[in-house]
């Protein structure tokens, strides 16, 4: 049951074959059988199940309010939950409970979705591989399902893989089972990235089409609510609910169609995939490459047109991505000064001295060193040699693309990271600039230009670890876009995870969680403070 | 709303009324500026006016917008700066900028843009200000305002300063020091609060035009109903930037003046930084680039502590907010826009009111009054409505009424710190008064006496006083024959002078008849009386 999709567990609620608060028991139990991944930050335990029995209530009259009615959800720690905490995985908004939701967690809520829990990220969602959080890292659930475990026999303690990131956490919630679809962001690839490292369908909407209202920000110009889930179709269904204007983000525009359900059959005859030349990076490896070239190989066997395309100014994106982000960085992160809400040092010699400590103390290194680096970028000085000639190269390189699409190609297709996951050990001997530097450098460009892509996974690699690739469409092709990553799924033959991770729930593996996580044994609602 | 606001602070409203353009001297009144000595120190003025504008909610989101509500009472999550909120402009406060804009002569910029600007200080709880840098709304105006001049400060002299630019603009929320406990308490309920920002050329040279040009300004604000422009109550808020040169080289080192709550300051502040200027100078010195404060206490500018060292505000685009854009006319609109979510340019220029100075020339040519005259009643708020009213019910004409409620009215409003609206005497009052004085009825004289004694007595009219207090003019032949023959008969030496030709003389025996009569003898009797009893 808890293996299913949306689509389909939707229908077992329907035809009764288990009940909205049953499914909410299993996920809330799975959550706890799981709870080594650190995939949440806080569960909703209470809530969910007072959201259950209305849901139930309503399935027993027959009048579900839509199909996610009854559908546990779990949503990044970055996006506001009325009187639920909201930490962005930071010290600074540890003990920060907001006074309002954010639009599109208020439209699940809406629609009968159940909130299971806020996930685990990097601090302010700056970081690709969740492993920068004030509540330690997240660990990638296929780290312990037979495909990893039998291929390199690591060892559990110590040889698990990190999610990517920085929406980790909402990864491992959708691939270990415990929510049926999960709420990132995407900044950079912070929901592209840990959807391919951990094997779940991650989509990353036009800039714009999703409401950022109550999203607490990275990049403003950037940001898309991102969404998560075990299919394209799932994805889909999820997007028809969320998108459109909100009068509360001034950015957002009309949905182009209400998205109704992706045709079962999509015709790739008439479809041009373009291969961007400038993809092909150093770093990428031989396994990924290998999974782009057959999927192209595909589409090319269907009857589609696949031609080589070329995005001159990808290579320097990255770079401009970092200068125009530590900018926006810096300016978003000034409001955290400890006077309305959030840490407050107890240094109080002076409302300065307030400040440096306050802010000293509730941020971490990385946030901190955005936030200088940004600040150098806006000075005086500096602004036109950095920032402003950073803004102009973004608009070089979303003149690329839109040259791309000009040309008569209707999607391209991409690898979405350059590997398949690393290990905690490994990842953590480069610094998180390094590490953001290679980890969105396929994803990245896509946010500058305000493009829709979706990350499908497509095969595990000989590691038993996933891999997966990027579709990039035009701005507000989202239906397209998706139409075309669900043709790629059904072909692919990407192994189901309710087989894959059957190990996990073998007695051996639960022994192995009381062994060395410590926390779990206390089962508190909130995570404790890394080591686990 | 405006009302609301006189109504909770009838005292506060007085304030702004109370004060004309200042009388301060200007060394350059009067003298074209080409023929002042080229070797004298001459003041550079130019300003920097915030505006608050008056809407009903604020410029980025639907908190209430009101003057001395409990602290902390109107502020929604954005205005807190909460994470994860966003700007939603507020159309009135953009419709409000266009207006003034058009008023001023200004060029609408059809898109402007928002930028932050990042400062730290505990009343800006986002750690920035969103404001226009790079594309304000509006650029190029003008402010044209008259200061009175000549010897009797009867002569109207026009002046006109450019404005650069009007930028739309968040206002911050506001801290009080309680140096006692050492501690700083925030009040974010003007937080978020629309501005206009208009920033002026520095083409003024002392306080006194400074002065009358903001206090035109507040008229015309006041007029466009976009700002209530009440200094006390910081509505509008003027900085000053000051600086010395000799005509014809670059101008020198300026200091900016903040902290001054009235226009008479304003004038204060000003004249008093150009003589501390032209003072450093003459001395040697170098005048420091600075901001200082205005104490009106003392009347002096000192160095203000807390805005000491160069700031770097790093701009940056606003990325919540698109390009604001508005439209010349409903043709221009693009089609799929909501005509109501449009701002219209020619809307707005069609309903603008009358200005001030077209309310001037107005009065001027209509009524034949002097123009000092239109200055005093456009000056006071409702003057001009009172003086009309007067006119409708009365025959006397507008030359001999203006007097009556420029000096007799308006004085006694003064003295007590009144408006036109509280006024005891109502405009009907007043022209009955009148009218009994233009039939003959009571002598001028009298008519004064009568008008204080209806300010002490609201609701009596003026017929009642002159009946009670027997006031009526003394036209009884025989009476006055008595009292003339009497004054004759005790003043030889005049009526000697008066029978060799001096007929001016005639005019103290009249005043004399007037002192026996206490006002009340008809003048014109008295006059023909007189003439015979000394031919």
């Amino acid at each position: 049951m808890l293996g299913l999709t949306i689509r389909e567990v939707s229908a077992a609620l329907r035809e009764g074959r288990i009940s909205p608060t049953e499914l909410c028991r299993k996920c809330l139990n799975r959550i706890k059988r799981t709870r080594h991944l650190n995939a949440y930050i806080a569960v909703t335990e209470e809530l969910a199940l007072k959201q259950a029995g209305e849901a139930e209530a309503r399935l027993l009259r027959g009048a579900p309010k839509g199909p996610l009615d009854g559908i546990p959800f779990a949503v990044k720690d970055n996006f506001c939950t009325e009187n639920i905490k909201t930490t962005c995985a930071s010290r600074m908004l540890k003990d920060y409970t907001p006074p309002y939701t954010a639009t599109v967690v208020q439209k699940l809520l809406n629609q009968g979705a159940i909130l299971m829990g806020k996930t685990n990220m990097d601090e302010f969602a700056m970081g690709a591989g969740s492993t920068d959080g004030a509540f330690g890292p997240v660990r990638n659930p296929w780290s312990y399902a037979a495909p990893y475990r039998e291929r390199t026999g690591a060892a559990p303690d110590s040889d698990w893989v990190v999610t990517g990131g920085s929406s980790g956490g909402s990864a491992a919630a959708v691939a270990s089972l415990t929510s049926y679809l999960a709420l990132g962001s995407d900044t950079g690839g912070s929901t592209r990235n840990p959807g391919a490292l951990c094997g779940v369908v991650a989509l990353k909407p036009t800039y714009g089409l999703l409401s950022r209202h109550g999203l607490i920000p990275l990049v403003n110009s950037m940001d898309v609510p991102g969404i998560m889930t075990r299919s394209v179709s799932d994805a889909a269904i999820v997007l028809g609910i969320l998108q459109g204007q909100d009068t509360r983000d001034s950015t957002t525009t009309a949905a182009p169609s209400s998205l109704t359900e992706l045709p079962e059959h999509f015709d790739v005859k008439n479809i041009c995939v373009g291969i961007p030349q400038e993809y092909h990076a150093p770093g990428l490896s031989e396994e990924t490459l290998a999974q782009w070239s057959r999927v192209a190989d595909m589409f090319e066997r269907a009857g589609a047109r696949v031609k080589r395309v070329s995005l001159p100014h990808t290579q320097h994106s990255i770079v401009c991505y970092h200068v125009l982000c530590h900018a926006e960085v810096a300016s978003n992160m000034a409001r955290f000064d400890g006077l309305e809400y959030g840490h407050r040092s107890e240094e109080d010699s002076s409302t300065e001295a307030m400040y440096a400590s306050s802010r000293h103390e509730g941020f971490n290194d990385v946030v901190r060193g955005r936030i200088l680096s940004g600040n150098y970028f806006l000075l005086k000085q500096n602004s036109e040699h950095y920032f402003v000639k950073a803004q102009r190269v973004r608009r070089l390189i979303a003149e690329d693309f839109k040259r791309a699409f000009g040309s008569g190609v209707d999607v391209l297709l991409t690898p979405t990271t350059l590997a398949d996951a690393a290990r905690y050990s490994d990842f953590t001997q480069e610094d998180n600039r390094t590490r953001s530097a290679q980890e969105d450098v396929f994803t990245q460009p896509v946010n500058m230009a305000g493009l829709p892509a979706v990350s499908v996974p497509t095969a595990l690699s000989s590691r038993g670890l996933p891999i997966g690739l990027q579709l990039i469409g035009p701005a507000l092709q989202d239906k397209k876009l998706l139409g075309v990553a669900q043709w790629i799924e059904q072909r692919v033959g990407f192994p189901s995870i309710t087989g894959a991770i059957k190990h996990m729930q073998d007695g051996s593996f639960d022994s192995f969680i009381i062994r060395h996580c410590p926390c779990e044994i206390e089962m508190r609602p909130v995570l404790c403070f890394m080591t686990c | 709303m405006n009302k609301q606001i006189s109504l909770l602070y009838p005292k506060a409203s007085c304030v702004i009324r109370r004060i004309s353009t200042p009388r301060a001297r200007c060394d350059s009144e009067l003298q074209p500026r080409a023929k002042s000595d080229p070797q004298q120190l001459v003041g550079v003025v130019g300003l920097e006016v915030h505006a608050q504008i008056n809407s009903n909610t604020k410029l980025f989101s639907g908190s209430s917008v009101r003057f001395s509500a409990p602290p902390n009472s109107l502020v929604s999550p954005f205005d807190a700066s909460l994470p994860g909120t966003l700007p939603v402009l507020n159309k009135r406060c953009v419709e409000a900028a266009v207006m003034t804009a058009l008023a001023l002569n200004c060029t609408i910029n059809k898109k402007s843009l928002f930028d932050r600007k990042h400062y730290f200080y505990a009343d800006l709880p986002a750690g920035y200000q969103i404001t226009q840098q790079r594309r304000p709304i509006a650029v190029d105006g003008t402010l044209t305002y008259s200061i009175l001049g000549g010897k009797k400060r009867s002569q109207v002299i026009r002046r006109t300063s450019t404005i650069k630019q009007i930028q739309l603009e968040q206002d911050s929320g506001k801290s009080l020091h309680d140096d006692l406990r050492s501690q700083t308490l925030i009040d974010l309920n003007r937080a978020g609060v629309g501005l206009m920002e208009l920033v002026m050329e520095p083409d003024m040279s002392c306080g006194e035009e400074a002065a009358a040009a903001v206090r035109e300004l507040q008229l015309i604000l006041q007029a466009l109903g976009t700002c209530q422009a009440n200094m006390s109550e910081g509505q509008l808020r003027v900085d000053a930037n000051v600086s010395v040169h000799k005509p014809g080289e670059p101008l020198g080192v300026r200091t900016e003046v903040k902290n001054i709550n009235s226009v008479r300051f304003l004038s204060r502040a000003i004249d008093y930084e150009i003589q501390r200027h032209i003072q450093v100078l003459q001395r040697g010195g170098t005048v420091q680039n600075e901001t200082r404060a205005f104490d009106s206490k003392s009347g002096e500018t000192i160095p203000m502590r807390d805005k000491e060292g160069l700031q770097d505000y790093r701009f940056m685009p606003e990325p919540n907010l698109p390009p604001l854009i508005v439209y010349e006319d409903n043709a221009s609109l693009p089609t799929g826009i909501d005509a109501c979510q449009a701002v219209v340019v020619q809307e707005i220029r069609a309903g603008l009111p009358e200005l001030p100075s077209i309310k001037r020339d107005r009065l001027v040519q209509t009524y034949g009054i002097l123009p000092e005259h239109s200055f005093t009643l456009v000056n006071e708020d409702g003057l001009v409505e009172y003086f009309e009213a007067v006119l409708k019910a009365t025959t006397k004409e507008p030359r001999k009424v203006i007097g009556w409620v420029t000096n007799e009215l308006v004085g006694h409003l003064k003295q007590r710190d009144m408006s036109v609206s509280q006024s005891p005497i109502s405009p009907s009052a007043l022209a009955e008064l009148l009218e009994r004085q233009e039939s003959g009825h009571i002598s001028s004289s009298v008519a004064k006496q009568v008008f204080q004694e209806m300010w002490r007595s609201p609701g009596k009219t003026a017929s009642q006083i002159i009946q009670e207090q027997d006031l009526g003019l003394v036209s009884d032949a025989t009476q006055l024959h008595s009292i003339c023959q009497k004054v004759v008969d005790s003043h030889p030496v005049e009526v000697h002078a008066i029978r060799n030709g001096n007929k001016k003389v005639l005019n103290k025996l009249m005043g004399l008849v007037q002192k026996e009569t206490k006002g009340r003898a008809d003048p014109v009797l008295v006059r023909a009386i007189l003439q015979e009893k000394t031919s």
